[in-house]
């Protein structure tokens, strides 16, 4: 924090020629501070809707149809399927697809919950406490069982599961009863492994890794009578991952 | 019809018939679909925006049925009743927002639709590579989707935006013109 942050020593630069002009230009002159020089640098609109312009939290509450995403989401699997040679290879790309929305979403979560907070906390400390980057496994699967849920599908799911197995304490499992995602897809017989939830399980993965925590996600049907839908999304962490677990454990870290 | 008429429509079936998601969901699955396209595509954006279309086409045939079970209405009088009923109903019950139309070419036969807000935009920046700002169309599916959903109700038409915020023009704004109305033909008959 000792250097000066780079954009405000260049702001200072641009102002500088305008500080001797008359009030109007001086008026005038942010509006042409974010015209780029010709071939360099993106073009914005003159009325600055920009994604640095507009609050991060203007959509947090905005609808859309149900509808829509299901056109989108059926169209963007129906052309992934024209591309790969099994349904493994299809879950892999969808998987991939989903990863980056991961990756990104972790940080809107995060924005989004300090901002919360602090204004439930006293609004006069403006460096409330930073967010709550997860350092142990069962707070980051909270995390994802509970708001990366409710931001993506508007609830939470339905079950979060520790393996059983003793040989295998690095698997989790989130189970969602109805999976949006898989609501207006039909799976023909013949590939009746797919699970489209696939892209969902690489959002998972996108924020596990965002996190730190090196991890494979994948989803699996598991029908029940009463949820012929059911998904498990297994999640395995990497045996780095349950070594720092084991440290953090021993020292007491929550 | 009228415009007010058209919007009054609009709202009534997206506060009463719509089940919603989180618009962000759509945002960010679109998000990703134009981002698999510029990566298989190798950043060939002239066929990332054909490809776009063909996508929104696809849709667009589907998505007519659903639009005129919910909606209810009827046959358009004439091409501005249905750039209203595009406008204000279509728009609105599947992405909650409701364009603005203008610039009606004399004929009757060309409109434009300008997006104040546009739902598949947000959280978005074109690639720095001093192309994308040129040649892609971020939004081009809405295109695609219009000509399909038309060509079911016997309207063929063509539509492409001519500017978008994305690029760095002040309105995102797309053209919709007429071609002609497609004449009932009888299937042809089966071998």
């Amino acid at each position: 924090m000792a250097a000066p942050p780079r954009h405000s020593s260049m702001m200072s630069t641009s102002n500088a020629g305008t500080l001797q002009s008359s009030t109007t230009d001086r008026q005038q002159a942010p509006q042409q501070l974010p015209t780029p020089q010709p071939t360099q640098g993106l073009r914005v609109p003159s009325n600055r809707k920009t994604i640095y312009d507009r609050h991060l939290n203007r959509s947090r509450n905005a609808e859309s149809s149900r509808a829509s995403f299901a056109y989108l989401f059926g169209e963007m699997v129906t052309y992934a399927q024209r591309r790969v040679t099994g349904i493994q290879d299809l879950e892999k790309r969808l998987n991939e697809q989903g990863y980056p929305l991961g990756l990104r979403l972790l940080d809107l979560l995060f924005y989004r919950s300090t901002s919360t907070s602090s204004s439930a906390l006293s609004s006069s400390s403006t460096s409330s406490s930073p967010p709550n980057r997860p350092l142990r496994i069962i707070t980051l699967l909270h995390l994802i069982h509970g708001p990366l849920w409710r931001l993506l599908f508007q609830r939470s799911a339905d079950a979060l599961e520790h393996s059983v197995s003793p040989d295998t304490p690095n698997e989790y499992m989130i189970t969602d009863n109805d999976p949006l995602v898989n609501t207006y897809i039909s799976v023909p017989r013949e590939m009746n492994m797919l699970n489209c939830a696939a892209f969902v399980a690489g959002i998972i993965e996108g924020v596990c890794d965002g996190c730190g925590f090196e991890a494979k996600v994948s989803a699996h049907n598991q029908p029940t009578e009463m949820w012929p839908s059911r998904t498990v999304f297994l999640v395995r962490f990497g045996d780095s991952v349950m070594e720092r677990e084991k440290v953090l454990e021993r020292n007491g870290v929550k | 019809m009228s415009t007010t008429k058209a919007s009054r429509i609009g709202e009534e079936i997206w506060k009463t018939r719509i089940d919603k998601v989180n618009a962000e969901l759509v945002t960010l699955t679109y998000g990703t679909i134009v981002a698999q396209l510029c990566q298989d595509y190798d950043s060939d954006y002239q066929q990332v925006n054909q490809q776009l279309d063909k996508m929104g086409y696809n849709i667009g045939m589907r998505l007519i049925e659903d639009f005129l079970a919910k909606s209810g209405v009827g046959r358009c009088a004439n091409f501005r009743d249905t750039a209203d009923m595009i406008a204000k109903v279509g728009f609105k019950i599947f992405l909650n927002v409701a364009p603005t139309v203008t610039n009606w070419a004399s004929d009757n036969n060309q409109f434009s639709l300008i997006f104040d807000e546009n739902p598949l935009a947000d959280f978005v920046e074109l690639p720095d590579d001093g192309r994308a700002q040129d040649e892609l169309w971020f939004s081009n599916i809405l295109c695609g989707v219009l000509r399909g959903a038309l060509e079911m109700v016997q309207m063929q038409i063509e539509a492409h935006f001519v500017s978008d915020v994305l690029r760095g023009d002040d309105t995102t704004e797309m053209r919709v013109s007429l071609v002609r109305y497609i004449e009932d033909e009888m299937p042809p008959e089966e071998e």
